[in-house]
Parts: structure tokens; sequence; C-alpha cells
């Protein structure tokens, strides 16, 4: 299967979300640059981590009106499969293709480590491959990771059972302790966490990689 | 027409000799731009006019070496068709009086540094120095300062996405007024792409690229070349902005233009800005540069052509461009949203000619300005020392309380705290990084992996600059030893105080010549590098600190780790413990912090003994011998020891030494030449180092939980590694914030 990786200016984990789809998952990646305003013959898009457009104003703020972010609503509306990771994620969420806002983190401080992650739910084509309950080593590295939203919002994402991760030691202050989640239509996710970190044995883990390898066989059954 | 009065001269930092010597060059006297260009390139900082003469010394060449001194950056053959180009910078004097933005333009000078030759930066480590966070004086502002500067280099590293792998932090009161921040980068490029700074063929265009102009930082350059008095505070408008979003786009931007094969020359505008890219690349190339200064993008109006020619505004570079191809180019860089102009031509009369508003307000010639600096043969003495040789008695009353108090001391405890704020894993190439020896880069195009470390003891080097210097060179190598790495360049940031001062110009004199001879000895090349002087504050002086920054090489594969992995394993010491002379001892850290002293002389150093036991562990930790490697250096055996089993797995360690004569000696001696491994082949490993000439002796065994530490049937340390842990990992941010 083909995937795209989006490249804003500022983007910067553009190399490492192609090369994990490459190398460590063995599947096709493109670049798709932030003003092309069609996506091309895309099974998958990702929308990698990074500070798109400096980040000025708000992360993620600016990047919602670049006419690739059009392009990638109409795929998301025609049930393209969509991950947004670490900016990315923030970029959906101001897109308003994902619920609630990502504000700083609760130490005020930009935070690289480790955490894990438990498997909320594996009723997505980005979480099949998992099973529910699985602890996840992953990586974060971000300053506004802190997911918030009013608790109708929250009482919403847990009902329907949107919730893809939470941190097992909340890294950021994160509402819930809501590390990824899914839309209403399950084929848009946002996480904040870096999968494509941990996808290569020598970063120290590749326990990201059942991140796309359920893309892959969700694209495979579809 | 201002008129160049001697006090005018004056405050630009020249010298009425120096004056003279303009006069001569240019045959007449100089315009008011014309003197502002002459003080920025024969200041300090640019033209190292103090420490040219014995930069000289250092050995420059190797068989690995693509490109020595005198370029943006060094530039090694690390094979399979790529290069690795690295240098290190300091932005002290800026970090002093803004510290956010000081190290943010540090990191950001020093990235452009490495991609103006066509490398694409993949790793920056940071050499931190600051005054005491308890100091009862300066302590506020010490945490505020180390709070600020880490902040700023976050800031900068983690937005243009490249990782901060490691460095290190260390605190003195030397450092009150004068903190040091030097980063030292490292990039990569296609051998057959390199990009050199040299304005060649006539006729081609001279193009501006990246931000516009301000009226920021005229006169950085200069302010890095005084030392500092009450009224330096005010000289915050020196201190540039720096933008790491735009130096991204000017990244990817530049490596693109040079793609296009349109790129004759490209350097970046750094410390004296458009002055020192016009006449730098015009020496080099033996031409000339005419530029129009009503050309250059202006982020204000009404700037004179002594603001422009001298700003130190950040985020731009200059370049040279193929006539005729100047469209390619353009085309590139406005793809990425940039200012892309042409502002003159590359000239065949050798001369720097400004002109604005139609006027001709500099004409000099390009050579003696970039390359005839004065050079001073400053008179050196005695290096500075005010310490007693003779150690004074000490026993200890209590080993395990020793080493509780020096895990949690500021230079020995973890530096989490810090290095938690940086990307350190950006590009995924980061194999080992913070924490580890030495970071580990994969090269994901050769399949090979870059090492690299960082180290400076400016405790050794003020009790002797030459047997420090040589030690700091022997234990960056040890580091690339231990992850089993082979060093192969070196850069270095040499951190002075005033070298007009004959007992301070000795110190670096003697540390140059020390690093020289290490260098020589360990086959590692200095490929560049920086020299700061003047670190002074109210005439209190730093203490001698080089800093050296070596690149090692190694095969790309799972790293062997400083954690002790599995109880029942071999501690082998390879090296030798039997360093007993307590004149030896006045610079370590327990000197330090449980003495509170400071005496004699570093430890002693036997290179041909080190470069054996490097080669030795190098060889162990290749051959897949080990599960956990790491070197003796501040605190000794203990500290060493505990820092082994603080890994995930809580293995401690449990040791016997036989020791006759003082017992904190030798448990807290950092006699160089010593590295502890783990093994469950201590055999194979002890038939290597013989081969080597060097020990390798079984001390004790990995055990669950505990750091026991024997000798004779009677029990020096005993800790519960947990406990030793928490006094090691939460000391730097009680320090902050208490």
């Amino acid at each position: 299967m083909k995937f795209g990786v989006v490249v804003f200016p500022g983007s910067n984990c553009d190399h490492d979300a192609w090369y994990a789809v490459r190398e460590n998952l063995g599947q096709e990646a493109e670049f798709i640059w932030h003003d092309s305003d069609r996506l091309g013959n895309l099974d998958a898009v990702i929308l990698p981590g990074g500070f798109s457009y400096g980040d000025y104003l708000r992360c993620g703020a600016i990047a919602k009106f670049s006419p690739v972010m059009q392009a990638v609503k109409k795929f998301a509306a025609d049930g393209g499969l969509v991950l947004g990771i670490c900016n990315g994620f923030q970029i959906l969420v101001e897109a308003g293709l994902l619920p609630g806002a990502l504000v700083r983190n609760a130490g005020l401080k930009f935070v690289c480590r480790e955490v894990r992650l438990r498997t909320e739910t594996t009723d997505s084509p980005f979480t099949a491959a998992a099973h529910k309950g699985q602890i996840l080593r992953v990586p974060i590295a971000h300053g506004e990771g802190c997911y918030v939203a009013d608790e109708r919002t929250l009482d919403e994402l847990e009902a329907e059972d949107r919730v893809l991760f939470r941190y097992l030691d909340n890294p950021n202050g994160s509402a819930r302790d809501i590390a990824g989640i899914v839309n209403r239509e399950r084929n848009v996710m946002g996480m904040m966490p870096h999968p494509e970190r941990a996808s290569d044995p020598l970063m120290g883990s590749t326990d990201g990689l059942v991140i796309f390898q359920s893309v892959v066989s969700a694209f495979a059954h579809a | 027409m201002t008129t160049i009065t001697p006090d005018l001269i004056a405050t630009h930092q020249l010298t009425e000799a120096e004056y003279d010597k303009i006069v001569g060059i240019l045959g007449r006297e100089p315009t008011y731009t014309e003197l502002g260009i002459f003080s920025v390139m024969w200041s300090e900082h640019c033209s190292y006019k103090s420490s040219r003469l014995h930069l000289k010394k250092l050995p420059t060449r190797g068989k690995m070496v693509v490109q020595g001194p005198g370029e943006n950056a060094g530039i090694i053959d690390i094979g399979g068709g790529y290069v690795a180009a690295f240098k290190i910078e300091s932005h002290n004097h800026p970090s002093f009086i803004e510290p956010f933005q000081g190290a943010a333009t540090g990191v950001g000078g020093i990235l452009r540094d490495i991609f103006t030759m066509g490398a694409l930066p993949i790793a920056v480590m940071d050499a931190l120095r600051f005054g005491p966070l308890d100091d009862p004086a300066n302590g506020a502002r010490n945490r505020r300062i180390l709070e600020g500067v880490v902040s700023g280099i976050a800031h900068y590293g983690n937005c243009f996405g490249v990782p901060t792998v490691g460095g290190e932090c260390v605190f003195e009161s030397c450092y009150n007024g004068n903190p040091l921040i030097n980063v030292f980068a490292l990039g990569i490029a296609k051998k057959d792409e390199i990009f050199y700074a040299k304005a060649a063929g006539v006729g081609n265009p001279v193009i501006y690229v990246g931000a516009k102009t301000g009226k920021d930082g005229i006169h950085g350059a200069s302010m890095a070349s005084a030392e500092f008095t009450e009224e330096s505070k005010q000289k915050r408008p020196n201190v540039q902005v720096g933008d790491p979003f735009l130096e991204k786009l000017l990244l990817e931007a530049c490596l693109e233009a040079m793609h296009t094969g349109a790129i004759v020359g490209i350097q970046d505008m750094g410390a004296a800005g458009l002055t020192c890219s016009t006449c730098e690349m015009g020496s080099r190339g033996g031409t000339g540069i005419e530029i129009e200064l009503d050309l250059v993008p202006q982020r204000e109006t009404g700037m004179t052509a002594y603001e422009i020619m001298l700003s130190e505004s950040q985020e731009r570079m200059l370049l040279v461009a193929d006539h005729g191809r100047e469209e390619e180019v353009f085309h590139v860089f406005k793809k990425w949203g940039l200012d892309a102009v042409a502002v003159g031509k590359v000239t065949g009369d050798g001369l720097l000619r400004v002109r604005h508003h139609g006027e001709i307000v500099a004409e000099i010639p390009n050579q003696p300005l970039a390359d005839s600096a004065p050079l001073y043969d400053r008179p050196h003495t005695k290096p500075l020392r005010q310490a007693p040789m003779e150690a004074p008695e000490f026993t200890s009353q209590d080993l395990t309380r020793d080493l509780l108090m020096l895990l949690g001391s500021a230079d020995i405890c973890s530096k989490r705290w810090i290095w938690q704020q940086y990307d350190y894993q950006v590009r995924t190439n980061t194999i080992a990084g913070p924490g580890s020896d030495a970071a580990i880069l994969r090269v994901k195009e050769t399949g090979e992996s870059l090492a690299m470390s960082l180290d400076g003891n400016a405790r050794y080097c003020y009790l002797s600059p030459r047997e420090g210097a040589q030690l700091i060179v022997a234990e960056c190598c040890r580091n690339l030893a231990v992850v089993g790495a082979e060093p192969v360049g070196a850069t270095n940031n040499l951190n002075f105080g005033n070298p007009e001062r004959p007992e301070i110009m000795a110190q670096l004199v003697d540390a140059i010549e020390g690093i020289a001879d290490a260098c020589r000895h360990f086959e590692t090349p200095i490929t560049g590098g920086n020299v700061s002087l003047y670190n002074e504050t109210l005439g209190e002086g730093v203490w001698p600190s080089p800093v050296v920054g070596i690149v090692g090489l190694m095969k790309t594969g799972a790293p062997v780790g400083t954690h002790f992995r599995e109880p029942g394993r071999a501690v082998m010491l390879i090296g030798s413990l039997d360093e007993s002379d307590p004149v030896r001892f006045g610079g370590t850290q327990y000197a330090k912090v449980i003495l509170k002293q400071l005496w004699g002389l570093p430890p002693a150093l036997d290179m041909d003994y080190e470069k054996r036991v490097q080669a030795a562990v190098r060889e162990i930790v290749r051959a897949g011998l080990t599960e956990s490697a790491h070197d003796l250096s501040d605190g000794g055996l203990a500290v060493a020891l505990a820092e082994c089993s603080f890994g995930p797995d809580s293995t401690g360690a449990c040791v016997y030494v036989d020791e006759e004569g003082s017992l904190p000696i030798a448990l807290f001696h950092e006699g160089p030449s010593r590295i502890l491994i783990s093994t469950s082949e201590p055999r194979r490993a002890q038939q290597i180092a013989s081969a080597h000439g060097v020990d390798a002796t079984q001390i004790g065994v990995t055990i669950k939980d505990r750091l026991q530490i024997i000798n004779h049937g009677t029990m020096l340390i005993d800790g519960e590694v947990q406990a030793l842990k928490r006094a090691w990992e939460g000391a730097l941010e009680h320090m902050l914030h208490s």
C-alpha cells in the first residue's frame, strides 16, 4: 500500500515517518508538498511531527489553512485513512477533523522521553493488529501535548470507544490520560507519541510498528 | 560624514597600531563604515589575533581529513561516499546578557556553519558551564541563566529538527559572571557534494538569501572580544534574536539549491554578518566583491551602511551563483518562501566595494582585511594558579555518605532535567543519546555510525593547563572507545580569560600545546574550532576551560549501554587502579564536594597506556563480550559503579578492593585509563586486554538491588541502588527549585 507523508514548511519528522513506512514496514511512501491541493493516488496519509509554519500563533493553527489540508479533508470525508502524529495531531484538531485541543504541557516544558501507552480499543484501523490492553513503549517529544476537551466531548469519546491510547504515566497533564483518539467515522486518528520513532530495533523499541501494521491490514481487508 | 577621532577608534576596540595598519592598507583614512568593518574583522572573535600563532601547533592533518581549519566546518571522510562536517562554537557572552536568545542563536550559528558546507546537520551536543546554583550571592541569577540557556537550546534545536544528543554541564564559581555555552554540531554530506565558501568566477552574481537585515547584533563580534563590566548589561541589543523555523527553511532551501548545481560558493552570515561573508569569500577565492546595500532586504527603514554591514541578524546566507543560472536558485528560495536577491557580483580587482545610495561607502582589499589581521605574540609567563601543591590531611568518616553526597552533587548528578527538554531522537538516528558515555548516530546512508563525545575539565586545567588539556582529549577518546568507536577527528573550543594578562596567556598556550600533544598521540587531528577569550567579568576570569569534541566511527549495531543488566556477571576493571599520590587527588570531585578544597595536580596520564586501554576496550566491546561498559571519570570507581547500577533493572554490584592506603583515594580517585565492564566472558575479555598489554581484573560480580564495596572483609560502602539513584536523579531539580 502507499502512504503519503505531508511536508509542511517546518515539518521535521517527515523523513522519519517516510523511513519507518518504507524500511521498517516495507510499504511505499511518498512526500506531499503543503501547497498541493491534490493527494494523488494514496491509500493513507500521515501528517508528521514538527513545527508546521513555525507553529506561530498556535500549534497547527496556520497549517489548517494550507491547500493540502483541504485535500486531506476531502480524502478523510471519502473514508481515507489519516494519521496525525504529534504536530499532525495538533493540526487535525485545529482543522476540526478531531475534537478537543492540545495545550502546553502541565510542566510548561518540552518533554522528550519514552512513555508507556495502554491500547484502549482494537476497534479501529489503527489498532486492530494490537490486543486490547497491550502496553506500548513509544517516545513523546512535545511542548504542547496536553489534550483537553470539555467534559461532554470526553464522555462522548469514551462512550463511543474512540480513545485509542492512554498514558500509563501521564507526562503532560492530558485529560483522562488521553494520548490518542479517533474520529467518529474511525478513519482519522491523532496521537502525541511518535510510533515512527518506535519502529526500528536500533531505536530501542518497535512497539509503534503495530499501529502501522494495523493500517496495512485494515487496508488489505477493505 | 563621521570624523574618525581617537575616541571613536578606541570604542571600536582598535589600538593605535592597528589603526595605523588600516591606514597603511587603504593608503588613506578609513570611512566610518570601513572603520566598523575593520573593527569586527580584526576583533579577537573573528581574527584569532592572540591565539593564531599558537593554534598553528595543533595537528590538522590525517588520512581521513578532507577539510581542516579555515572553512566554516572541518570535514572527515566516513566512507561509503559520505563525509561528516563538524565544529564547535561558543556563545558565551550573549548567553550571559540574554540567556534564552544567546543560547538559541548559538545553536543557530553553528548549524549554519554545518549546512553551508552542504551537510545536513544530524546532531548537536552542548558543553555548559554556570556559576553554582546555590551560590549565596549569585545563585538566583545562575539558576535563571541555566533555565534560559536550556530553554533556548531546546527551542532552537527542537524546532529546527536536529537532535540534541548529549553534552555536559558543570558548575564552578568562576562562571558566576561568565557562563560558557559551547555547541558542537555534526552533519553529513556526500563526498562529491561539499560546498566551500569561495567567491569564484568574475561576473558571477552574489546572492543574499534568508532573513531580512535588522539592527540586531551590531558589534556582537566585538562584544565577544571584550571583558564584561557593569555596563555590559546595556549591551542587550547586541544579542541577536533567532528564528529556528526560518533556519529550517533556509537549510532545506540551501541544500535544494546546492543540488541544482548553480551554486559556486556559499557562506553563512554569522559573526560580523555581511562584512565577514563578503570579504572572507572574496579572500578565499582571490577575487573582489562588489555589493549594493540598497538591494539588501531590510527589516526597517533608514539603516546606515555601517549598520547593514555590521548587523548580525540571524538566518542569512550569502552565495555566489553561476552567471546565467540565477533563476534556478531564485526558484528554489521562492518555493520555500525566502528572500533571495542578487546584491552584487564577483569582480577581478580583489576589492570589497560597498555602495549605498549611489555612493561608495567602503572599498577595502579583501585579502588583507580577511587575512592580515594583526597577529600578536602576547607575553606569557607562568599559568595563573592559586592553589597549594601539598595535599591536606584527610580521612573519611562514612564512605557511603560520601558517595551519596557525590551522587547528589551538581557536577555528577543526573542531568535528565536538562536533556529531557531536548528532542534527542528526531531524525531517528540516535542509537545512544544523553546519559551515554558517547552519543551514537547511525548514518542510514552508509550502514556506519558516528559517535560523538564532548568533554572539558577546568578544575584539572586550573591546576595544570597542559596536563588538564591532555586528560580532556584522553577522556573524549576513551568515551568513544567505550561504545566501540574509533576516534577520527576533533574540534576544540578554547574558553579563556583576558589574553593580555601574561598568566592567562600562559594558560592558553599550555592548554593548546597539551591538546596538540594528545591529539597527535590519539590520532585525532583538529579540523577546526573556536577561541573565546576575554571571559572575564569585573576582573575575574574563568578558569582555563578548553572543551574538546571528538567524532568516532563504528559499525551500526545495537549499542552496549552503561548499565549492568543481569546479576551474576563478572565486573571487570580494564586498566589500573594503582595510583595513590594524594597530590594528584586535589582536582577531583571528592576534593571539591567532600573536602571543599583544591590542590596539587590533576590525575597523572600515561598516554601510551591510555591508548592501549582504549584499543583493548574497543576490541572487547566490538567482539560483543560486554553487557555494559562505562569509563571511570568524575567521582572515580565508586561513582562509576553507582552509575552502572542505575539501569531499569536495578542491577548493582558487589566489588572487592584490596587497598592498603587511603580509602577515599581508592574509591574516588579520577585516574584515567580505567573502564568498568560487566561480562559473562571474563576470560576472553582478559585475553584481549593482555594482548594489548593492559590489566583486566575481575573486581566483583553484579547483584540485585545493592551496591557494595568491600575491602579486606570490611564493608566500605553498602547502599540500596534505588536510594543511591534517588539522590542522583532528583538533585538538579531540587537545586533549581528550592
